[in-house]
């Protein structure tokens, strides 16, 4: 197998792990329009970067983690917490940074990599880069995974009985910030929601825990990221929507499965 | 003071809006002592509770709660989204750092929901989900139980063996008991101290005594002669916890309406 392939074989599984673990807390949370609204922001931070020509990465970070925090604002005012603010921003940025992009003199953009994704192009300082933050993101969220559990059932009680919600709800909005600086490379800024709550979704039908709808979530997405490969690789098509595809085609698929849960 | 206080209000008032929520609310809350919350729609019952609690910071007024209170909580609303699969067992349990199925079966012995147990928390009835939030709340030993309307979805013969089961955890544990309630003559029969409310405190003290005030009359009527105060009629059995059918207990005398 050639090197591009095996370099986006791994920063797909790493991007697949994240979202298996986030992508289950956005479908328990209703949030699956703040997945939208941060990763369609992520394209503004990539005008920026190619304008001022520093670290691409970066400004996808920082205009990420700005933009969860604004949202964390958001959600802790309900008097501003509506889905239409949250469309304001994010469609906002999305254009803002489309246009920015033309304006760009000298560099030729492809902008349909950022918006759906261009996993055979990642490098291999990519791979690495993906792998620390699915590291790292593993780790706060098996000291999160308690709280965020019991924030997602019922938020008052929570607090009630002592979670930090404030703490525990702002570092899982980072964590989704830091997941999209690196899905972005894999399905774009377009469809990285879909990437979080499909397998998430299918994988409810099966699950009679929490966890395992995580794990089974983090089984499908890989599913899916290698099925959108092999239909990318074979018939020429877009890897990104592909891969989102597949796990659309997973999701149906189950739909005709006995159900085991309840 | 001989008890020691659990918590209490002082002075608090709470605007939404222009709108007046609370006016200069006082209460205190004592171990081993049932003070239940009465008053109609949009009174701030619930809104006290969240202020008490923390949840709800107040305008004016303070709010003290003995310092390192382990509060029992159960919420008004609760709906747990359908996309979450959870066990009756482990929802009781997520208030604990590290689970512990011993401690959460015995919590739910205590309230009758120990068949439950494995079951999805979407399954429950409008009943069990309140005997499940009970336990939740019964967990870790809390001093202080706030729980506002534990009655909402239960039917009427379970009613009665809900505040009777409250009635028993205060006098078994010394649990210091928080309470809004619709329930008014069950109320009147389980409270220790009874407080109308209508943003602002109308009339408080034991339930015998609250029920006469001419306040809580203007507000509610006179139980005794507007015909709301249910017909009284005999048992020749009753229902447990799970609905099954057991013979009426003496002691019980089930003459409710």
């Amino acid at each position: 197998m050639d090197d591009f392939i095996w370099r986006a074989l791994l920063a797909g599984l790493a991007v697949v792990l994240m979202s298996g673990w986030l992508g289950v807390f956005l479908l328990w949370r209703r949030m699956a329009y703040f997945g939208d609204t941060l990763s369609h922001s992520a394209l503004l931070g990539v005008a920026l970067g190619l304008m001022t020509g520093t670290n691409l990465n970066l400004w996808v970070m920082l205009i990420c983690v700005m933009v969860a925090l604004l949202m964390l604002y958001v959600q802790h005012n309900p008097a501003l917490g509506s889905d239409t603010l949250l469309g304001i921003i994010g469609h906002s940025a999305l254009a803002l940074g489309t246009v920015a992009l033309t304006f760009l003199p000298n560099i030729r953009v492809d902008l349909m990599a950022y918006l759906f994704g261009d996993i055979l192009a990642v490098t291999w300082f990519d791979v690495a880069l993906t792998w620390g933050l699915a590291l790292l993101l593993m780790a706060v969220m098996a000291r999160v995974w308690r709280p965020l559990l019991a924030l997602s059932v019922h938020a008052e009680l929570a607090q009630v009985e002592g979670v930090k919600v404030w703490q525990v709800s702002a570092s899982y909005m980072l964590l989704i910030a830091l997941m999209v600086t690196v899905a972005m490379k894999v399905v774009g800024v377009l469809l990285l929601t879909a990437l979080l709550i499909i397998p998430a979704a299918t994988a409810r039908r099966f699950a009679r825990t929490p966890e395992r709808m995580a794990l089974l979530a983090i089984v499908l997405g890989v599913l899916a990221l290698m099925l959108g490969m092999v239909i990318s690789l074979q018939l020429d098509t877009p890897t990104g929507p592909s891969i989102v595809v597949a796990a659309s085609f997973l999701f149906v698929l189950v739909q005709w499965l006995p159900q085991r849960s309840g | 003071m001989s008890t020691p206080l659990l918590a209490k209000l002082e002075n608090v008032g709470l605007r939404f809006r222009q709108r007046v929520i609370l006016h200069d609310v006082s209460l205190e809350v004592y171990p081993q002592s049932i003070l239940t919350l009465i008053g109609p729609n949009g009174a701030g019952k619930s809104t006290i509770l969240k202020v008490l609690l923390g949840l709800q910071k107040p305008d004016s007024g303070t709010v003290w709660r003995m310092p390192g209170l382990r509060v029992g909580y159960v919420p008004q609303k609760f709906h747990l989204d359908h996309l979450l699969p959870l066990t009756v067992e482990r929802f009781i349990g997520l208030k604990l750092r590290r689970h512990d199925s011993a401690a959460v079966r015995q919590c739910a012995v205590g309230t009758g929901v120990e068949g439950l147990l494995e079951q999805p928390v979407q399954s429950l009835s409008g009943g069990e989900l309140q005997r499940v939030l009970l336990a939740r709340a019964l967990l870790h030993e809390p001093q202080l139980l706030v729980l506002d309307e534990p009655g909402q979805g239960v039917d009427v013969t379970g009613l009665s063996e809900l505040y009777q089961l409250i009635n028993r955890l205060k006098q078994e544990h010394g649990y210091g008991v928080l309470m809004v309630s619709h329930d008014l003559h069950l109320v009147m029969a389980a409270a220790d101290q009874v407080l109308c409310l209508n943003q602002h405190i109308c009339c408080s003290g034991r339930p015998e005594a609250v029920s006469r005030h001419p306040e809580y009359l203007r507000l509610f009527g006179d139980l005794r002669t507007a015909g709301l105060a249910v017909y009284t009629h005999h048992h020749d059995h009753q229902h447990d916890m799970h609905g099954c059918i057991v013979p009426l207990s003496d002691t019980k005398g089930q003459t409710h309406g």
